[in-house]
């Protein structure tokens, strides 16, 4: 029978909360770019020209179709050589970087997803209406559109950030200290490696499922 | 004002307007009537270029739509439309519906735009809503907003696409009386409806439509006396019936 000793767990919350900074980090760079990408993605795929719709589409299908944590191993390999290329080197740790570049890149495929059946979510008739008015097509879409289709798709692209909250925890194949991984050497370290997963996977619980239970009530003020 | 000249329009093999021609002078007011599907709503759709057509010319105020280098969001700021479903922006308030055109099309400013949003949501009798969401008011009040939205961006004519037919009864009146009232002011109008007490009202002319042709336009005198088409009266006996 284990013998649970959990002192260890006080003495790594410094290191703990230094994990949990570098998750959130990657967490807000990924939602950010990702949405931002994302809407240009669903942008692209729902316009009328066919070169920015098919670009869109593959990279859309490219992204879906590969297992992230190869992306983030991928984009260790390839973007140390490009940078080094471009600035020489002593860079750095570029571990950090390569990471939020792949988890924004990898998410802004699912993003745009969610995105573009938000866009279509709105009806014809609002288009018509802001044309109607003299709008260009691309105010249409930012000031009439747009604002619509974010209203109506805020729980989705709040869950997809819950899930990409945990997906982070991949970062440690490129052996980055995120919560997980710091978790995961503290007690490595310390010989109490069941108390500390158990542990992080408490917070992680918590998290998450606070995100979706507040997810759950704005759904309830919103309804569809 | 309105040249319409020799329009066709395909769905795919679907022929849904053909060889429409008609017009409508400055000042007059034109109701275009049929049975659903007869293509009305589609012809005042390709009117603002909201609907593309294949075939034909529609010259508004001398501007031909179909030319493509017409400027299309500067001739639609010209041409006011309002809407079976009113499409007011939910998200907007209907401080903000009446401006946004004025604002981002025109480039008034904010304050000049809430002057003449206020003074023509006075005019259809909604000045007390202008904080509210378009979600918190009726149907006939949002359709009422609509049209003053429209009448925002100072428009040389107006288009109504069956403004009345996703109203409740009791609704349709205070609509109406809008209308009507926008007429005697000398106003150019083309409406889609199926009212034809208001187009025996104000109505110039009473175009009939069916099966994508225009098989009467008739002065609207003539149009209620002695239809010439036999699809005209059926059509006429079914809706003046109840």
């Amino acid at each position: 029978m284990h013998e649970f000793d959990w002192s260890s767990i006080a003495g790594a919350i410094p290191l703990l909360a230094k994990g949990m900074r570098v998750t959130l980090e990657i967490t807000f760079a990924a939602i950010v770019f990702g949405i931002a990408w994302g809407t240009l993605l669903a942008v692209a795929r729902l316009g009328g020209n066919r070169l920015l719709g098919g670009f869109a589409a593959g990279y859309v299908n490219l992204f879906r179709s590969v297992p992230l944590v190869m992306v983030v191993l991928w984009f260790y390999l390839i973007v140390p050589q490009a940078l080094k290329a471009l600035f020489g080197e002593g860079l750095g740790d570029i571990r950090l970087t390569s990471a939020l570049v792949a988890f924004a890149l990898f998410e802004a495929a699912y993003y745009s997803e969610i995105i573009r059946a938000g866009i279509q979510s709105v009806p014809k008739g609002q288009v018509d209406a802001g044309l109607a008015l003299g709008l260009t097509h691309g105010q249409t879409m930012r000031l009439i559109v747009l604002p619509q289709a974010f209203r109506n798709m805020m729980p989705l692209l709040l869950t997809q950030a819950i899930i990409l909250f945990q997906d982070t925890s991949l970062v440690y194949v490129i052996g980055l200290s995120d919560f997980f991984g710091t978790a995961y050497k503290v007690g490595d370290r310390d010989g109490r490696l069941v108390e500390l997963l158990l542990f992080a996977g408490a917070v992680y619980f918590v998290i998450c499922f606070s995100v979706s239970q507040a997810v759950k009530r704005l759904q309830a003020r919103y309804p569809q | 004002m309105i040249e319409i000249r020799g329009i066709s329009k395909w769905y795919g093999q679907f022929q849904v307007l053909a060889d429409c021609t008609t017009s409508v002078e400055k000042g007059e007011v034109i109701v275009v009537c049929g049975p659903s599907g007869s293509g009305k709503s589609t012809l005042i759709k390709c009117v603002n270029a909201l609907e593309p057509f294949q075939r034909g010319e529609i010259l508004v105020d001398g501007t031909s739509v179909g030319d493509p280098r017409t400027n299309l969001p500067r001739l639609r700021s010209r041409v006011g439309m309002v809407f079976q479903h009113f499409e007011l922006f939910p998200h907007l308030s209907i401080a903000q519906n009446l401006t946004i055109g004025q604002v981002k099309v025109l480039g008034r400013s904010r304050e000049e735009a809430m002057d003449k949003g206020l003074r023509l949501l006075d005019r259809v009798g909604l000045k007390a809503q202008v904080h509210k969401f378009p979600s918190q008011l009726s149907g006939g009040q949002q359709q009422r907003v609509a049209i003053a939205r429209a009448l925002a961006m100072d428009p040389i004519c107006m288009l109504f696409d069956e403004p009345t037919s996703a109203l409740d009864p009791e609704m349709i009146n205070e609509v109406l009386d809008v209308m009507v009232e926008l007429a005697r002011e000398g106003m150019t109008m083309m409406c889609v409806t199926h009212e034809m007490g208001f187009a025996r009202k104000v109505a110039n002319r009473v175009i009939f439509m069916d099966e994508g042709r225009i098989v009467e336009d008739a002065r609207t005198e003539e149009f209620f006396g002695t239809p010439r088409s036999e699809r005209a009266q059926q059509f006429l006996a079914k809706i003046l019936h109840h």
